[in-house]
Formats: C-alpha cells, structure tokens, sequence
C-alpha cells in the first residue's frame, strides 16, 4: 500500500509540475491532399524541421489535412478550437479554405496564420494574418524596374480570374505614380489553347513592355505566343510563375523574361544588401538538408517565417499570459501588430492594426531569364 | 484590323477548328450509335497529351495502371452476366479474356517502354493504343448495362465519367501542365503569315481522319452495321448486329478520334488535366451545330467555333467564352423553329 501511495503522490506532483510548465499548441490546417496538395506538403515538411521548443516552450502540434476543401477546412479549424484549444492556427495554402476557416477562428478568438494570400472583407481580418506578399508590394518592385529600363507603355495579358484582377489593379495603381500607361488589356484562361487573338491586338499598340500574368506552367503558352509573334519589347511575368515551370513549358522563348519574385527561392543570389538575404540562405539551408538539394519553394518558405514569427512574438505574450489560455491567444495577437520590423525569409514584415498584409516595399526581387535559369537583377 | 491580321486570325482560328471537328465528329459519332452525349470526350485528348508527356519524362505514365484496373473491373463485369446469361463457365472466362488480354498487352508493352525513352513516333503510337483502348472499356464499365435507358440517364453518367475522369487526370498528372515537343519543328513564311510545320500536320491529320471516317462508315461493313444501329437500333439486332458491339467500337473510334487530337494539341499549347473539358465543349457546340446528326454539318460548325473564338479573342477577349458558347442559343432557336418537335424522343 504504501507503495501506491508514493506512486500517487509523485503521480500529482509530476501532474502539477506539468500543468505549470503548459505547452505551446499549434494547430496546422494544410492541403495535403487535393487540387492545393502541391502547396500544403512543403508547408508541412517545412513545419515537420521545426524546433521541440519555441522561446523555452515545448511544442505540441497537431497537424491536419483540409483535402483543399472548404467544408473539411471549417470543420479542422472547429475541432482545433474547441477540441485541442490551439494557441494559434497555421493554414491553409488554399485561397478557398483558409477564408471560410477565418469566421471560425476569430469567433474562438484564436489567431490564424494564413499561409495563402486570402482577401478578406475590411474589418474581418482582426484574428488574421497573412504570409505571402501581397500583389502590391511585387507590382511596386516591378514597376521600379520598368522605369529603370525606360519603358512607358505596358501591355497587359492576364487571367480572367481574380489574380489577374487584382495585379491589374496594383499595377494601374503602382504605374500612374510613376508615369507608365496600360496601353492595352487583353484577357485568357488557363485552359485555353490560343492567345493568338490576344497577342495580335496587344502588339499592335505596340507598348514597351507586356506583362503577362499567369500562373506556373500556365505562364508558358502566353510567353511562347508573344514570342513567336516577334515581339521585340520586354516581356514580364509575375511572382506566380517564378518556378521552373515557366522554362519547362516554354523553353527557350523563356530567354531574357523579367520575373518578380519573393527573395527566399533565390537565396544565394540575393545581393547581400537585400535584407532577407540571411534568414533566405537559413531556410534553404536547412530545408535542403532535410528534403535534397533542389527541394526549396515558396510555400516551404512560408512555414519558416511561421516559425520567425512565432519565435518573436511567442516571448511577448508570455509576459501577459500562459499558452492554453484565451489571455494568452489574445495577447499573441497584439504581439504580432506590435513585434514591428520583421526580417523573414520572404522579405519585411511589419503588421500594424491597420495592415494584415504587411509587407514593406523592400521585399521584391526581380529576376531575368538567362540560359534557362533565374538569375537576380542587381 | 487590316488583311494580314485578319488572315492569321482566321488561320490561328481554323486551325482550332480542326481539332475541334475532330471532337464534334466523335460526339455526333457517339451520339447516334448509342444516344449517349459523350462529355468525356475532351477527357481523351487531355489523357491523350499528357500520356505522351509522362512518356518524354521517362516514365511509365499512371494512365496504364488505370488502363490495367479498369479492364479488371471490365473482364469481372463479363464474366458475370456471360455466366449468369449463358449458365456455364468456360465461355464465361473466354468473354472475360478477350475483355482483358488486349487492354494487359498494351499495358505490358507500355510498362516496358515507359523507362526506354523510345522515339517520339513510338511513344505518341503506344499513347494512341492506351487512349484507345479506354473507349470500350469506358463504354463496358459504365454505359452497357444501362443501353436501354433514356438519353437524360446516359447524360448523367456521362457528367459522371467526366468528374471521374478529371479527378484521376488529377492523380495521375498532377497539377502543372506539359507543353510536348513539337512532330515537325519548322517554320514557313506565307506572307504575313506564318505556317508552323505543326499546323500543317493538324490540318493533314484532321482532313485525313475526316476521309477515313467516311470511307469506314460507307464501305467497310462495320461501318454499315454502326449506321445501321444508329438509324435503328431494333432493327439492326434483328438484323444480328450486335448493339453491345456497336457501341464499344463507336466508343473505341471515340477515344482514337481523342487522342489524335491530345497529340496534335499537345505542342501547341500547354495541355493541363483539366483542359480537355473547355475543349471538348467547343467541340460539343459543334456537333450541336450540326443538330448531333450530321458529319459534314459538324465539321463546318468546328471551324466556324474556331473562327469566332479566334476573332473573339481579338475583339473582346474578356468575353471570348461567352461569345463561343452563345452561339449555341440562335442555333437551337433556328433548329427548333425550322424542325418543329421531330427531334423529340420517341
């Protein structure tokens, strides 16, 4: 008998001892299977080489598949409140999921770290953070180096969907500062298999410049038809099709493309006056350690800056409060708009109450096409 | 808008036009023989150019391990309703393998030339044979037993097929595109025009498959017994045709027209899982055109999409889309006023 009883008793103490010393829950919602799966798996492999503890708190995740699902992502962002009573939610890569998952979490008071560039309606994003530059922040890099090359009319060539909306509308914004014109706005769809139309009516206002916005192996088809039209100005892509793809699908029509792109996939290259360019190398370096050379991407780099993030404000709301608790969510949610500058990966973060978006303008790189590769304009 | 943009409009446009006839004939093809309004029909040309893609990476495309589980599932499906319509097992197992054994060599063939990078040639032939050789599968797998059923059923499960289709399209090519390498990489200066070695082969392929169609249907005797089904479909079983037949070879003639025209797309555009659907509509508003009755009728409604599209998406490209498919409204207007109610089902 007095066996159990030391037994019991050092039962509570160790039970004590734990309730003490709380754990950090983190709440993962990710495509990992479906249409959106090319995006969510890096974000969790990327989250898979995180540290076991953050600002001297063990980690506890629990990481779950919205299968790009609306409906499964709502329900995940449910159970993570209620059930596992997460410190704060990382998801989705998914556009679709990750905004209905945004009514979800504010109503719990739970902060959410989207890993998608979701647009949400004034005043909805309180509890809502995003990763991913906006396209404002990569129109302003562009159109600063449209003026560096002396161009003063652009060709627009974009997605019928929201995409190329909103780059339409960050770069009439961003080119009337600066005295650039949209001379022509010719639109297409993913699927479809001829331009011609389009580059036909766009070449013949002749502009300096055509912008084409697509996205991944999307980018290809426009590029080729613009080319093979003799198009002699500069051609343009956006941040979406800065991958391997845009080569892939058009080869060497490729050549000589400008591309924006966030600074973390070109690392190396980044001149060193770029201020991403240590925390960029850190993530590829690790990254490739553990998945292979070769293996960065965008999405993986975002769950980097999750964790940069999390390591800056993590010790702010201590100060206030212990993780589990709803002082504690709410507290790491004034710590992101108050943590200030923020140095990731992906360029500079600086939320304020007012930005969620929060990227300074420092953040895009351009890149040229040269022998099949990118390779950073200085 | 002067002659020499208006003449690539319209080449750029025929061109589109091309393949889509080809399509629109392999929807009036289906639509006759079977009743069945063949959505999936675009599916094919997708399979067809990606197939041929995953073969230029070097590896064994997933489409033959579909192939494989599907004419499994086919052979099973024989070799019950022969057993259970003919009461013994040996020629049960006999309809089972003749189901399943050309559908396993073709997959065979193709798991051992997946890692060999083959020529082009051999690769876009062994594509051609896996695409085709879905069609009576398809056909057994989902149509067969319901024959007999309204067109509107046939319609719900082609709208089946095609999401079923799409989503393992998904699985098995992922979700980036594949832009494969041209058959003829050359240039000709027509003009202000210029001629890709690549338009040419779409223009040959297409008017050489459209001349073999009609020497098929008006002299070979399997294409007598498929108009003959189509015209009749009682008639021609008492005649003993058998319907069974008919429509797995119209569905094996469906699924080559297909991937012909995932071949000839494939380098002229970036082909991705899901772009054989918007195609294979076009070619539907084709066929629609042509009342999904007549040959020559859907071949001039194909060109005629693509011209529009063409000058669409020079004009307005923003509505290009609602320009293409819009058309079908005055058509069946037309149709309806011109024909009265004959056209209803009987």
């Amino acid at each position: 008998m007095k066996f159990t009883k030391i037994a019991l008793a050092a039962a509570f103490t160790l039970a004590a001892l734990g309730s003490a010393h709380a754990e950090l829950t983190i709440g993962v919602v990710q495509p990992l299977t479906g249409p959106a799966s090319g995006l969510g798996i890096p974000v969790k492999n990327g989250i898979m080489i995180w540290p076991k503890t953050i600002a001297g708190e063990t980690v506890k995740l629990v990481v779950l598949d919205d299968a790009t699902d609306p409906t499964t992502g709502v329900k995940d962002a449910q159970r993570l409140v209620t059930e596992d009573k997460v410190d704060v939610v990382v998801g989705s890569s998914a556009t679709p999921v990750a905004i209905p998952m945004a009514d979800v979490t504010a109503e719990a008071g739970t902060p959410q770290l989207a890993t998608s560039p979701a647009g949400l309606p004034p005043g909805k994003d309180k509890w809502f953070f995003r990763l991913p530059q906006s396209n404002d922040v990569m129109a302003f890099a562009m159109v600063k180096h449209m003026k560096a090359q002396g161009v003063k009319t652009v060709g627009f060539l974009g997605y019928t969907d929201a995409y190329g909306e909103l780059w339409l509308k960050a770069l009439t914004a961003e080119g009337e500062k600066n005295g650039i014109k949209i001379v022509g706005t010719e639109r297409f769809a993913r699927a479809d298999t001829s331009v011609t139309g389009q580059v036909l009516k766009l070449t013949s206002a002749n502009p300096d410049a055509i912008l084409i916005v697509a996205s991944g192996s999307g980018a290809g088809m426009p590029q080729k038809a613009v080319m093979e039209r003799g198009y002699k100005g500069k051609v343009y892509q956006t941040h979406a099709a800065a991958t391997q793809d845009l080569m892939r699908t058009a080869g060497k029509d490729a050549e000589g493309t400008f591309v924006v792109s966030g600074p973390a996939t070109v690392a190396e290259q980044l001149p060193d006056s770029h201020p991403s360019k240590k925390m960029a190398v850190a993530f590829v370096t690790n990254y490739e350690k553990a998945y292979g050379p070769g293996s960065r991407n965008q999405f993986a780099g975002h769950s980097a800056d999750v964790l940069t993030v999390l390591e800056k404000a993590v010790p702010l709301a201590l100060k206030k409060a212990k993780p589990g608790t709803p002082e504690f969510r709410s507290a790491l949610r004034d710590a992101f708009e108050t943590m200030g500058r923020t140095v990731i990966s992906h360029g500079v973060l600086e939320w304020t109450p007012q930005n969620h978006w929060g990227y300074t303008n420092e953040t895009g790189v351009m890149l040229k096409v040269v022998n099949g590769a990118f390779k950073v304009e200085q | 808008m002067d002659l020499s943009i208006t003449s690539i409009l319209t080449l750029d446009g025929l061109t589109n036009g091309a393949i889509y006839a080809l399509l629109g004939v392999g929807i009036v093809l289906v639509f006759t023989v079977t009743r069945v309004i063949f959505i999936p029909q675009g599916e094919f040309v997708a399979y067809g150019a990606l197939t041929l893609a995953i073969f230029q990476t070097g590896k064994v495309p997933g489409t033959v391990w579909l192939l494989l589980i599907l004419a499994a599932v086919a052979a099973l499906m024989e070799l019950v309703t022969t057993w259970r319509h003919r009461g013994s097992a040996l020629p049960a197992v006999m309809a089972a393998l003749r189901t399943f054994v050309p559908a396993a060599v073709v997959c065979a063939v193709s798991a051992w030339a997946g890692p060999r990078n083959l020529a082009l040639p051999i690769q876009a032939l062994l594509t051609v044979c896996i695409v085709t050789a879905f069609g009576p599968l398809v056909y057994r797998v989902a149509y067969q037993s319901l024959a007999g059923a309204s067109s509107l059923v046939l319609l719900i499960v082609s709208v089946g097929v095609h999401f079923a289709m799409t989503g393992l399209g998904l699985l098995f090519f992922g979700a980036e595109g594949f832009r494969n390498p041209p058959f003829w990489d050359t240039r000709f200066a027509l003009g202000p025009l210029a001629l890709s070695g690549q338009t040419l082969i779409i223009f040959a392929a297409s008017a050489a498959l459209i001349v073999l169609l009609w020497l098929f249907f008006e002299r070979s005797l399997y294409g007598k017994a498929l108009r003959a089904t189509a015209v009749n479909r009682l008639g021609a079983r008492l005649m003993g045709i058998s319907t069974h037949a008919a429509g797995q070879l119209t569905f094996a003639m469906a699924a080559l027209i297909g991937a012909l025209s995932g071949l000839l797309i494939g380098p002229t555009t970036t082909v991705f899982y899901d772009s054989g659907f918007l195609i294979g509509l076009k070619g539907f508003v084709a066929g629609v055109i042509a009342g999904l009755s007549s040959y020559p009728g859907a071949l001039l409604g194909a060109l005629a999409v693509g011209v529009i599209e063409s000058f669409g998406s020079f004009w307005a490209s923003a509505f290009k889309e609602v320009i293409v498919f819009t058309i079908v409204l005055p058509v069946l207007l037309w149709r309806s006023l011109r024909s009265g109610h004959s056209n209803e089902e009987h």
